[in-house]
Parts: C-alpha cells; structure tokens; sequence
C-alpha cells in the first residue's frame, strides 16, 4: 500500500507498482487528470507538478519514493477557499491558451517561481519556463501574464 | 486544374465555398428531431452540465437554447484544437441575437449529420458557418421581439433589442430573453429573407477580445480533453505496431504478455495490407499488438516484454538521403509532366540577361500537436461509442460504422477538446484502431498511443524540393517563370496530399511566360494535411526565391513584391478564395511601413519581407533578424498585417498569429523528420526540437479592417513567416537558405 500526500491530504493508490509514475498514478488512479501526458521523457513539461514545492516532472518520479513529501497539483493551486492563484487569473484574463495542453504544466512553472520571486525579470521568467513546451505558441501571452500576475501578488492577490 | 489559390484541395472539402449556402435550408430545424441516440450521447459524457438543466430550457435551433433564468446556452459545432472555434462561433451567434455575453454558456454540440461540416480544417469553420450562425441568432431575436411584441400587444417593428433585453421604448417596457423564451419558442420561425442583421457599425461583441470559454477549465486541471475521459470499469490499451512503416504481424508471445502484472488481455489485429494512408473516411488499419491492461501504464510496461516478428516486404523502404539524390540530379531540369505552361518560359529565362536558377528543398515534419492520439470506445449491445479529439468528427461515425460493419445510427460519437492538431487529427486512424480494441472488450477502452507511437505512425507533412528559375526584363521586372514540383507520391500519378504544388494563380495570372512541371519521387511514408498544406513549405520557396530575382535586378524588395502584383485585382473575379492584388498590396505595404523599412540598421542585423496568400488570407510578414559570427540568430520582432476580412474574436485572432509566428519559427529553424529503409528516426522531442520560450520574438500583430466577410485564422499567418526570416539572413550574411531546416546549414537560434 502506498499513499501519498497530495494537494494537502493523504491519497491510497492501493497496491500499486511502486515503479510507478507519479503521471499515471494522478491520472488513471486518483482521477487527477490536471497534469498532462506529452512525451513521457521530461522534455515537454506538460506533467509538471511541485515536489515540496519545486517544480518537477512527474513523467519521471516512481510512486514507490515519494512517501512523506508534499505533492501539489494543478488542481491545489487555488487556495482552499477557492480562490484562484493570481496565475490563474492572470491565464483567463489575458486569454494565454490556445490548445491549452501544456497550460497546467506551464502554471506550475510559473507558480514555483513566483514562490521564490515575486517580481521576476523576462530573463527570469526564461530560465524558469525553459522546460515547458507551448506548441501552439502562446510564449508571448506566458509572459506577460506571469508579469500580470506578479503585479496583482504586489496588490494582494492569491498564491 | 481549377485549384484553389492556396494549391490545396482538401480532399475532405464536399463543401467548398461555393456549396456553403446550403446549409442554410436546415437551420430551423427543431432540437426535437435529433433522437434519442442522441440524448444517450449527452447522458454518457461524465463531465457535461447536466442535461436535466439543458432540458429545461427553449430550444430555438440547433444552436440556441433559452433558459428561464436568461442562460442562453448555444452549442459550437466544429472541433477545439486550440484555434478558438469552440468560442468564436458562438460569438456570431450572441451577436446577431444581440446576446449579453454574461448570459451565454456554450457547450460543444453533439456529432450529427445536422450539424453538417463538423471539421477543422482548412481554416474553414468561420467562413462556412458564417451565414449559417448569423441566421441561427438573428432568427431567434426575431422570434424573442414576435413574443415581445404580442405580449404588449403592439407592432413588432417597435420591438428593439439590446444585451439579451428587449424594449418598447415609447412604452418604456423591458422585459428580459429569459421570461419570453419559452413562449417565443413555440412560434413558427421567421423565413429567412426577413431576417435583419447588424451592420458591422453595430457589432458589440465581433471584433472585440474575449477570453476562451474554456479557459476556467483549463487552468484549473478539470477534465476537458480527450485523453481525460474517464468512464466506470474502463480498461487501457496500448497498441504495438511495426517501426518500419506498414510491416504486419507473423509471430508474437502474447501468452507472455498476458502473464503480466495488469494485462487483462492481449491480441493481434491484422490489419489492412500495404502503408497506411491519409484516410479519415475509410476502414484502413495498420497491423499490430494491443494490449489491455488495468492502467496505462500496465499497458506501457507490457510492451517492453513484447516479441514481435514483423513481415516487411510490402512495408515502407523509404529513406531520406534517397530522395535527396534523386533530387540533386534533377537540378536545373524541367519535369516530365507539364502541369501548365503559357508563352515560352524556357526560352525568356534562356535569353535573358539578369535571370536566376535555384533548388530548395523543405524537410517532413510531423505534427507534435502535445496530446498524443488517444481514443475512448465503448461497444455493446452493437452499439459502438467512442469519445474523440477528431478534427473530422462529422466523418468518424460513418468510418467505425463501415469498419465493424454496423449502420452508422449505431455509431455514437462524442467531440472532446483536442491538445493542439494541426491537422493530424483530421485522420481517424487512431478512433478506428480503438474502436476494433473495444469490441474485443465488454467494457470502455481507452487507446492510448505513447508519444513515440505518435511521431512514428504520423501522416507527416511531406519533404520535398522545387526547382526555380525565372528571368526579370531591362526594367527589373518578373517576365518569365519556370517552376519544378519534386513531390513525392505513393500512387506515382499524383503527388500525395499536401505535397508537390499544382499550377497556382500568382505568378501565372500576371506573366505571359509560365511554365509548371513535376516530378514524383515514388514513396510509401504516410504524408497528409499539416497546417496550411503545401503553403506552409511552399512559401519560403516562392517567397526567397521572389528575394533573390528582387536581388539580382537590384531592386528594393518591397518595391519588387508590389509590382509583381499588378493592379488591384481578383485573379478570379467573384471568387472570395482567390488573390486579390489589392489586398495583397495592401498588406505587404503597411508590414514595412510598422517595421520602418528601409530604415538603417544595427551592424549584423536587418529585415526580411514575404507575403502569402493562402486559405483566403492575405498576410505579410516582416522579420527583424540578427545572425552573429557563428551563425546564431535572433529574431527581435516579427510583425504580421493580415486581411482576413472581419475579426470575430480579436484576442483569439491575435493568440493565433502568435502561435503561428511562433510554430513556423519552430519548424523552420529546427524540425525534421528522416527516414532509413522505412523506419522514422526522430520519435520524441529530445529528436525533434520544438522551439522554446527563451526564443520568442516579439510579435506585432495588425488585421487590415478590409470590410470583407471573415475568413480563418488558422493557417495563413504561418507560411509566410519562414521567407521572412530567410530573407533578413540573406541580408545580413549574403548567405542565402534553400534549404529547411536552417540547423543543418548551421544555424542556431
């Protein structure tokens, strides 16, 4: 039995291979289906959740390792009240996706590192969101919402 | 060979612009007419609002529902794969209904035959439900003002409407869509020819930004694509099938398989013979192994113990550097095949004094949409239902229908968000190899393909090369064109859809000499539509090659690509999906005016100009592009001018020139797909290197109010862009590019 510590409670996945992904097991067992599949390599950033807080690709972490750390989601992004992250607002109102696939992915990227910085430089934002792949392109829109976003955590906002 | 401009025919296209008016005879047709399969459909999908609530309100059409409460729920037709559909199309209907946006919910609407064109392709979907979506709203304001006006009992020309109210000014009585709905619904809908609609003067919500109406979901991780369909007792599958393109199965240990962890079942499914082809309607399927597990990753790990003995010999044998050979020894030559000549191209560009002689050649790429092709099939009781991300989901029912061989009144589908397509998902391939899964199994399937099933088993947008040649007269005008398609072909009569060109209206319309001819390079690679087919290689052709004679006759390019147009005209007169130099014209002038023209630049730094025309739209292209001494490039800015007639959604129409601006970058700079004796070599990203953040230009984005009903956004903003770039670099190195992608002549970015 293995169970994990995600988005704040305590998660069974039963008696899972412990070589598991942590992709799959969000996905096919807890019906957290926010993080994405895309190449399964970590090179798309589309499964990109927080490992106690750091960015991390869940394509690549085995369940059976994971006990005892803090998983968050897409899906425990917002606070428990249900407000939204600033990120999150910021995605909707400056209308960042297109397909919207790597979005959640990308929002995790971001989350983690307005965490660390909250009025990041475009060079900062670059380095941060270098492992997140937008295929259709909305790079330009990535940005300017994290900017968006850091102004409304300087007014108060939600992370 | 009446083509359209673009060279690209969709095979797909029963519907051409010219058929689109027949829509309109069934858009009254009543919601009660749809059956109960398809209420089943709605019942079936776990996330959808609830159909008790749907149940409740008016149905005016089959776009339009009109809840008490003043919901006015409007169902989108055609697939979301990211190009905004599924919000731009029901804005045209709030428009003409003069809908308060706040009041709208949408939803996708079921896959039905009344439905018509349920496709995304050819950036077609605006401009071919444009007239049908404008009746859709403004028949049912009609109807709203009807019940408004007996209700007061006075004329209903003194109805007015405004934001999902309706208002007896001179009374000063308002009363809301939501408390007449149902009353309005039970009237007789208004013919169609005294429909009013608005002048574009008094659009409130067309041409204005709005969000997508998914993006709540999005951002939050809530189940919304396709692969996030979850159904009770649902089992995974994983689906093995041969490297080298089009081998079958002899011998393979599925005894093994079935002994491991998770697997509940495994089997061959043999197969159609020979290479899969672009075949969204047919019954094709490529041999192979599936295997059933109680994860998807069960099934993924199973593989790795799978054995399989592959017969090749009628598989794919293609290999990359062949083509390349065989093309180089065509060089400077004709084709056999005359696919149009006027005047005596050959001999102009023979006798003339200032005249250039060039190959290109363009590499495959596969379409990498981020969602990897996955499939829900459900069978029972003869019933096959399948949850997808198709493109072409108005041909999916009658594809499993032919392929289980069962009426397809017995197909039910369900259209779900796509991660991005590009085209690949207008092939079913994918929905009919889930669907023979599922009927092995009593419960929901899911297919999943991995993403290295993805790249491999693509119908790529085909390699190929152009020979170019062509002469400008004393005065350094364009007189005389020859051009050479070396396409290649898997039936060796016709060059594969989307690859080679057929003969198109520019240059041909403005020259006395022009000459077009082809050769087929034999070849079993499946190939098939990728965003802006033909045009998206095509263009980098035509438009460095349109640098170069600018070059070499010494003349300004913008001044060049501006004459080259003629006068303002239609090279179709009446035909909307045909050039119109004015337009043309227009575009390319104000791109170099926003991007200062002529201005004098940074040291290793300049701009590239190239125009497209394609799918209706005419876009130009300026690229501002430094290249440093160890060939690594940065594009500063682009700037896109596009006439697409009306904007619908300006935000969406902006985030798509974006993507485009961004995606050609990506392919033309880094990707390629090879093959060696069948077999694709590139199967993942860490192979196949989509562009990343750090590289984005910025990008300046500028849509010509052209007065000109809409056309689609979707493709022409993407070929023009790799001209562009290639022509700054020319610019600044004197090195000109013949070939994509730009990384195997050094460059970096």
């Amino acid at each position: 039995m293995i169970s994990l510590s995600i988005n704040g409670s305590s998660q069974s996945l039963g008696d899972i291979d412990p070589e598991t992904p942590l992709l799959w097991a969000l996905r096919d067992t807890l019906g957290l289906v926010g993080t994405k599949y895309g190449c399964g390599i970590a090179q798309c950033g589309a499964c990109t959740v927080h490992l106690n807080g750091v960015p991390v690709r869940a394509c690549q972490l085995q369940v059976g390792n994971l006990e005892g750390q803090e998983i968050t989601t897409i899906e425990g992004v917002a606070s428990e009240d249900g407000a939204l992250h600033v990120l999150q607002e910021a995605w909707i109102e400056h209308d960042v996706p297109q397909c919207g696939y790597c979005q959640a992915g990308q929002i995790m990227s971001a989350a983690a590192l307005l965490a660390a910085n909250t009025k990041p430089s475009d060079e900062d934002i670059n380095t941060a969101m270098a492992g997140n792949i937008c295929r259709c392109g909305t790079y330009t829109r990535i940005v300017e919402a994290i900017h968006i976003a850091a102004r409304k955590l300087d007014q108060g906002g939600t992370a | 060979m009446n083509n359209l401009q673009d060279g690209y025919n969709d095979p797909l296209d029963v519907l051409g612009p010219k058929q689109a008016s027949q829509l309109s005879r069934r858009e009254f047709i009543k919601l009660s007419g749809m059956g109960a399969g398809l209420a089943l459909a709605f019942v079936s999908v776990p996330f959808s609002k609830s159909v008790a609530a749907a149940s409740e309100g008016s149905e005016f059409n089959l776009y339009v529902q009109i809840n008490p409460d003043g919901v006015i729920r409007i169902y989108s037709p055609n697939p979301e794969v990211g190009q905004g559909i599924k919000t731009a199309l029901p804005m045209i209907v709030a428009e003409e209904l003069d809908a308060n946006w706040d009041d709208v919910v949408i939803e996708n609407s079921p896959v039905s035959d009344e439905y018509g064109r349920q496709r995304a392709g050819g950036s077609r979907s605006v401009p071919l439900r444009w007239d049908e979506l404008r009746k859709a709203g403004a028949g049912v304001r009609a109807m709203l003002i009807e019940a408004a006006a007996g209700e007061w009992n006075v004329p209903s020309s003194e109805v007015t409407t405004n934001q999902s109210m309706l208002i007896h000014a001179s009374s000063d009585r308002r009363i809301s869509y939501g408390e007449v709905a149902n009353l309005a619904s039970e009237l007789s809908p208004p013919m169609v020819d005294s429909l009013k609609f608005k002048a574009p003067e008094e659009y409130r919500l067309l041409g204005t930004r709005i969000t997508g109406t998914d993006n709540m979901a999005l951002v939050t991780g809530k189940p919304i694509f396709g692969i996030d369909i979850q159904l009770p007792n649902m089992l995974y599958a994983s689906y093995t099938k041969c490297p080298t393109i089009g081998g079958r199965v002899v011998e393979t240990n599925l005894d093994d398989i079935k002994a491991l962890p998770g697997v509940v079942t495994a089997f061959v499914l043999e197969g159609t013979a020979g290479v899969p082809m672009f075949d969204p309607t047919g019954v094709s399927i490529t041999p192979g192994v599936a295997i059933v597990a109680e994860s998807t990753w069960q099934s993924f790990k199973a593989r790795e113990s799978l054995q399989v003995e592959w017969d090749t010999s009628e598989a794919s044998s293609d290999t990359w550097a062949d083509f390349v050979e065989a093309a180089a020894e065509l060089r400077g030559k004709e084709g056999a095949t005359v696919l149009a000549e006027q005047g005596n191209a050959p001999r102009v560009i023979n006798d003339a004094t200032t005249k250039v002689s060039s190959q290109y050649n363009f590499s495959f790429v596969s379409h990498a949409q981020l969602e990897p092709q996955s499939c829900v099939a459900h069978w029972r009781e003869n019933i096959m239902e399948v949850w997808s991300t198709s493109q072409a989901q108005s041909l999916v029912r009658g594809s499993v229908a032919s392929l289980l061989d069962i009426p397809k009144e017995n197909v039910i589908a369900h259209q779900l968000r796509g991660g991005g397509g590009f085209g690949r998902r207008l092939n079913n391939d994918y929905i009919r190899e889930a669907a023979l899964i599922a009927q092995r199994v009593d419960v929901p399937v899911k297919l999943q393909w991995s993403r290295e099933d993805d790249m491999s088993f693509d119908f790529f947008r085909p390699g190929g090369f152009y020979n170019m040649q062509a002469s400008v007269d004393e005065n350094g005008k364009l007189n005389a064109w020859n051009s050479h398609s070396i396409a290649v072909s898997a039936d060796g009569k016709e060059p594969n859809v989307s690859a080679g060109l057929r003969p198109i209206d520019f240059p041909r319309e403005i020259l006395q000499h022009y000459k077009h001819t082809l050769t087929l390079l034999p070849s079993k690679t499946p190939t098939g539509p990728w965003r802006a087919p033909s045009s998206n290689s095509y263009a980098f052709v035509e438009q460095s090659f349109m640098h170069e004679l600018a070059v070499a006759a010494k003349r300004d390019h913008v001044e060049f690509l501006v004459e080259s147009m003629g006068e303002p005209k239609w090279f179709r007169e009446g035909e909307d999906y045909s050039l119109n130099t004015g337009r043309a014209v227009n575009v390319i002038k104000i791109a170099a005016e926003r991007a200062g023209w002529g201005a004098e630049q940074p040291a290793r730094r300049a701009l590239g100009l190239s125009f497209y025309f394609c799918h209706a739209g005419h876009v130009a292209e300026v690229a501002d592009v430094s290249v440093d001494q160890n060939k690594k490039i940065t594009v500063h800015k682009v700037w896109v001018v596009a006439d697409v007639g009306q904007i619908i959604n300006m935000s969406g129409a902006e985030n798509l020139c974006h993507g485009a601006v961004i995606d050609a970058l990506s392919t033309m700079m880094g990707l390629e797909i090879t093959m060696t004796n069948g077999r694709i070599e590139q199967t993942n990203f860490d192979q196949y290197p989509l562009l990343g953040i750090v590289s984005r230009p910025e990008i300046d984005v500028h849509f010509v109010d052209s007065g000109y009903s809409p056309t689609g956004l979707g493709e022409p903003a993407f070929p023009p862009l790799a001209g562009a770039v290639c022509n700054a670099i020319y610019t600044v190195t004197g090195d000109r590019i013949r070939s994509l992608p730009i990384r195997k002549s050094g460059y970096t970015i």
